[in-house]
């Protein structure tokens, strides 16, 4: 560990402190799923789907439980009655209970990779040749694999419901379905496709059940394992107090690791089941089959302008591929696309209606900056069209429509179902794009635009973009003063390899007016705080680091009042120092000798609105227009947190974000067949960007507008630097062929890019 | 993806390779570097009954530069090329191919006679075999033999190699001095297979290209030499116009797959790009 840090008035918050987590993880001492085993250990494969849709008549495991060292085989009729199903976490509707994901097919499967049977061996590679002896009688169907064929409702994933639109959601302000007299429109289809994140370790379970305490215990909880563990005691029909939810170390979140998946049932099912610890290892393969999908969203929509360049509505509809069943955070996505597409932009009128489509392709989730990166896409493309339409200045047009200081808080669309209203909290949005053009020296470089200089033509982009935060209800943190004298920091937060260890101990750190290395901080499991509501929507800091404060506040009245009676003074006269409580008469405790009184703080922080951490993207690209090969010459992002709790953790986020981004704008696809199979089953063929492939790329964060939520003046942060990224490659490539080449579609691989350059003469 | 149950022998010769390949009637399979096997095994892909592992068999790892040209044992691998001070000068090409296949960690492992009898039509080294009329030692149950590379890749995953015959080495003929070259690969990322690469060289006598070898990888079904480009080449001054004029009869001749990296189109037309790319590299007019 790096040495601590003293700043004026203790303060970490602010400073590049190194990340506490690194040097564990550098040194392979950290402790993830697959490190972790236990005596009379058997382990899980998993049967799934080869067909996309389909009845399933009958799961044949005969051979399968003949192959020594099989010890069980679960299906769907191992269940009993009921097969239990995956609630939604986040804006749940009653209406959309049909389509929660059984934990295991039953009667139908929907996608290739839907569960159907669960192997249990004595070793991976038994249970893997096991899978082979199993079959599965399925009767296909035809499958619906694109959002036109599922709004034809001809064939459909599930009968009873008579529709494959699982829920219309509508972004509405204003009156942005009237006539607008005189008004330029530009009316343009888009789309992104369908990719997500790949994380470098893949998921992976070990369960086992207690049967004398009659307790389940689970590693490799993640992200949100109180509200996990909630839906597994309903699902096993267990009280919650009988499930401990364990958190290990991670290799990557980014919103897809840690909501509830199938396997999340069928392992400490398994478990229970035969009695034994099981332990589940997803394998690649699986991974890009099994976890959450992300982004595959197609637009229609119209950009009314007046003549001079204010926008004057924003209006059309989206259709959203949501994959074959409505998953734990699946409705994350289209909303946002209908709250983000207006995104830092004074919108007055806004009416966009976003259908949930399913389809018999594997569910959908969260991919960091949910719905933002493809609405950023659509609408950032949207305005180089319309101010190249208006012979207005690109970046002209969008300083005259940025919203301005003095329009804080602005109100966005309102997204229903459920309702929710938003408004923009703070910030001066044309400060950050001027500030990425200034980095970029967009002005100097801005004759090259257009140019072929030695066999590529080069291109600038710029695009703005709104992050959104700190999600509620609460988040909640206990404090204790340890016997040692340091202080034991207890939150509901989660750690995804976002740093929280070290933010959050920063935190704890100026707080408690000590060094960083008194400060032991322990986070997610479920047996550290009662309650907690995990790492999404870049809540931990604010919300997190919120209740940290407000248990130290608790705890150091507590300190002081202790101390007071035993040195004989007031308690509002004692001084803490760091390890120590000082009375006015010079009488001293050292925080270990306070330690024995059991000192402890509790602090819970509500919120019920959203921090908007803001910024912009500018770049400049060069294009061989032979081979389709864009290289990034230049990136720069620019970002406005509120308040940096540590610089250099937020710039590694932001870079971060960008090479995903990039990824998604140029290599990442999942491809389907018109069969519905996947045809990206290995990283042979899923490409993601590689640390050699975008090397030009900067962060600038600040902390110049503070957010409103809670003391600490942050915004959720972490998550925009993915955002713009669409919007501004393609916006530079547009640029680069003076407008004769214009993107409507992701990714831009060099097949598809060469084939508009030849089209385009 | 835990690999399915085999057998496993590591031979100490050539001949016990080959007989142990013999015994297996056609379901034991040679393993050299295992960076294409290994992965067909974790997708059970391929099932041998039983892998020969090369490693214990002395002498497949030299390299031989003489006269004659250079003789390369069929488990050198693309870090050993890299690495090897006298293969720059000896046979550029040859480097100049290796350096794109694949990262640092597979270059570590992965062997050029693995590499052969794989196949895969995107890979550098069976391009460099046809582009450098090399000639493969190949050691059967029924004896040695030598086949030309030309008469060796015959398809995708496909070659002249039977069941019981194991690649020993490539020899590729001397490379005289102020032999002009150029190589051009696109990869989507660097160290991806090409969605095409296209080797050029020739002598230059009088200001004319001489042997003529124009070859494609990536862009076919076999790596292969393009007649027609080597006919417009041979004899010829290099200039601007005869690059582009050699790219149009790549293009021309290559007959590409369509996968879901790129079309058909988009490789024939980046085969004939990378070729005049290549010609003009070769011809120092880039």
């Amino acid at each position: 560990m790096n040495a601590p840090l003293r700043g004026p008035g203790n303060n970490f918050v602010g400073q590049s402190v190194e990340r506490l987590e690194d040097m564990r993880l550098l040194r392979g001492q950290g402790l993830f799923t697959d490190d972790v085993s236990r005596p009379g250990l058997v382990h899980a494969a998993i049967l799934r789907s080869t067909v996309a849709h389909g009845w399933l008549r009958g799961v044949d495991s005969a051979a399968a439980l003949a192959l020594p060292g099989v010890v069980a085989v679960i299906t769907a009729a191992t269940m009993g009655a009921k097969v239990p199903a995956i609630p939604m976490r986040l804006a749940p509707l009653d209406e959309l209970e049909p389509y929660w994901q059984p934990v295991i097919a039953a009667d139908k499967v929907r996608y290739v990779g839907e569960p159907i049977a669960v192997v249990l061996a004595e070793s991976a590679a038994i249970a893997e040749d096991a899978l082979e002896l199993l079959v599965a009688e399925i009767e296909a169907l035809p499958p619906v694999v694109d959002t036109a064929t599922a709004l034809a409702d001809g064939t459909l994933l599930f009968e009873a419901q008579g529709t494959n639109l699982a829920v219309l959601y509508t972004a509405q302000k204003g009156e942005a379905q009237a006539e607008f007299p005189g008004a330029y429109v530009r009316r343009e289809k888009m789309d992104t496709q369908r990719h997500t994140a790949t994380t470098m370790e893949t998921r992976g379970l070990l369960a086992e059940w207690d049967a004398t305490t009659e307790v389940l215990r689970i590693h490799g909880a993640s992200k949100v394992p109180f509200a996990s563990r909630g839906m597994l005691a309903k699902q096993m029909g267990l009280p919650e107090t009988s499930i401990e939810m364990i958190e290990v170390d991670v290799g990557g979140g980014f919103g897809m690791r840690g909501e509830f998946y199938p396997e999340d049932f069928l392992v400490p099912f398994a478990a229970k089941h035969c009695g034994r610890p099981v332990k589940w290892i997803e394998d690649r393969r699986e991974h890009l089959l099994a976890c959450n999908h992300a982004r595959e969203f197609d637009c229609d929509l119209e950009l009314v302008c007046s003549r001079e360049g204010d926008i004057l509505a924003l209006r059309g509809t989206v259709n959203g591929n949501m994959g074959a069943y409505m998953r734990a955070n699946v409705a994350v996505a289209p909303r946002n696309v209908g709250q983000f597409l207006s995104g830092p932009y004074a919108v007055p009128n806004v009416h966009v209606e976003v259908r949930a489509l399913l389809t018999n392709k594997t569910p959908t989730g969260t991919y960091r900056g949910p719905g933002r990166f493809e609405a950023d896409f659509f609408r950032e493309r949207l305005l180089d069209l319309a101010a190249d339409d208006l012979g207005i200045d690109r970046v002209a047009f969008r300083r005259r429509n940025l919203v301005k200081m003095a329009e804080m808080p602005y109100p966005l669309a309102t997204v229903t179902p459920p309702k929710k209203e938003e408004k923009l909290d703070s910030g001066d949005y044309v400060m950050t794009m001027d500030l990425a053009l200034a980095e970029l020296d967009w002005d100097a470089k801005l004759p090259l635009q257009g140019k072929l200089i030695d066999g590529r033509y080069h291109g600038l982009g710029v695009a703005c973009f709104i992050e959104g935060g700190a999600a509620g209800p609460r988040e909640r943190a206990r404090v204790e003063l340890v016997e040692d004298g340091t202080v034991a920091v207890y939150v509901g937060s989660t750690l995804v390899g976002q740093g929280l260890e070290t933010v959050m101990t920063q935190i704890a750190a100026d707080a408690m007016e000590c060094s960083m290395d008194t400060i032991r901080f322990f986070h997610g499991s479920t047996t550290y705080v009662s309650e907690g509501f995990g790492s999404f929507h870049s809540r931990s800091t604010v919300m997190g680091g919120s209740a940290i404060l407000l248990a130290i506040e608790e705890l150091r009245q507590r300190m002081r009042e202790a101390a007071a009676a035993r040195l004989g003074c007031k308690a509002e006269a004692v001084r803490l120092e760091e390890g120590r409580a000082v009375a006015p008469g010079g009488g001293a405790l050292s925080w270990a000798e306070l330690a024995t009184a059991g000192l402890s703080g509790d602090g819970v922080f509500h919120n019920h609105t959203h921090t908007y951490a803001y910024g912009a993207h500018a770049c400049h690209v060069a294009v061989d227009p032979r081979s389709g090969h864009v290289e990034v010459v230049d990136y720069v992002a620019v970002e406005d947190v509120g308040r940096m709790i540590n610089p250099l953790a937020l710039q590694g986020q932001i870079v971060g974000a960008v090479v995903q981004g990039l990824g998604g704008v140029f290599l990442e696809h999942l491809v389907y067949d018109a069969e519905g199979q996947l045809l990206t089953g290995s990283f042979a063929d899923y490409l993601l960007p590689t640390a050699t492939d975008y090397r030009s790329i900067r962060a600038v964060a600040m902390g110049v507008h503070t957010g409103a939520v809670g003391p600490l003046g942050a915004k959720g942060a972490g998550e925009g630097g993915i955002i713009p990224v669409g919007g501004c490659i393609a916006n530079a490539v547009a640029a680069a062929f003076s407008g004769k080449v214009q993107p409507m579609s992701l990714p831009l691989s060099p097949s598809r890019l060469w084939a508009m350059i030849e089209a385009a003469g | 993806m835990k690999l399915p149950a085999f057998d496993y022998a590591t031979p100490t010769s050539i001949g016990e390779a080959v007989a142990l390949l013999a015994a297996g009637d056609g379901s034991a399979r040679p393993l050299s570097g295992g960076q294409t096997l290994m992965p067909l095994l974790a997708f059970r892909l391929t099932a041998p009954s039983l892998l020969v592992d090369l490693r214990g068999i002395p002498g497949l790892d030299a390299v031989e530069i003489g006269e004659a040209g250079t003789r390369l044992g069929a488990r050198v691998r693309w870090c050993d090329i890299e690495a090897h001070a006298g293969l720059a000068a000896a046979q550029p090409l040859l480097v100049a191919m290796i350096g794109h296949v694949a990262h640092y960690q597979i270059r570590k492992r992965g062997t050029l006679g693995g590499s052969m009898a794989h196949a895969d039509p995107a890979a550098e080294m069976p391009g460099v075999a046809v582009a450098c009329d090399g000639v493969l030692h190949l050691v059967g149950a029924g004896g040695a033999r030598d086949v030309a590379a030309r008469d060796f890749f015959l398809g995708p995953l496909t070659t002249a190699l039977a069941a019981d015959e194991l690649i020993v080495g490539i020899t590729l003929p001397a490379w005289p001095h102020g032999r002009r070259w150029g190589f051009q690969e696109f990869a989507r990322r660097r160290g991806d297979f090409a969605l095409a690469g296209v080797a050029v060289h020739y002598d230059e006598v009088g200001g004319r290209a001489v042997g003529a070898h124009v070859a494609v990888i990536g862009a076919c079904s076999a790596p292969h030499r393009v007649a027609a480009a080597e006919a417009l080449l041979e004899g010829s001054a290099v200039t601007s116009a005869l690059a582009a004029e050699v790219g149009r009869a790549v293009a021309a001749s290559v007959s590409p797959p369509e996968d879901i990296h790129a079309t058909a189109a988009y490789r024939r037309s980046l085969a004939g790009t990378l070729a005049e790319r290549a010609l003009a590299a070769a011809g120092g007019l880039a």
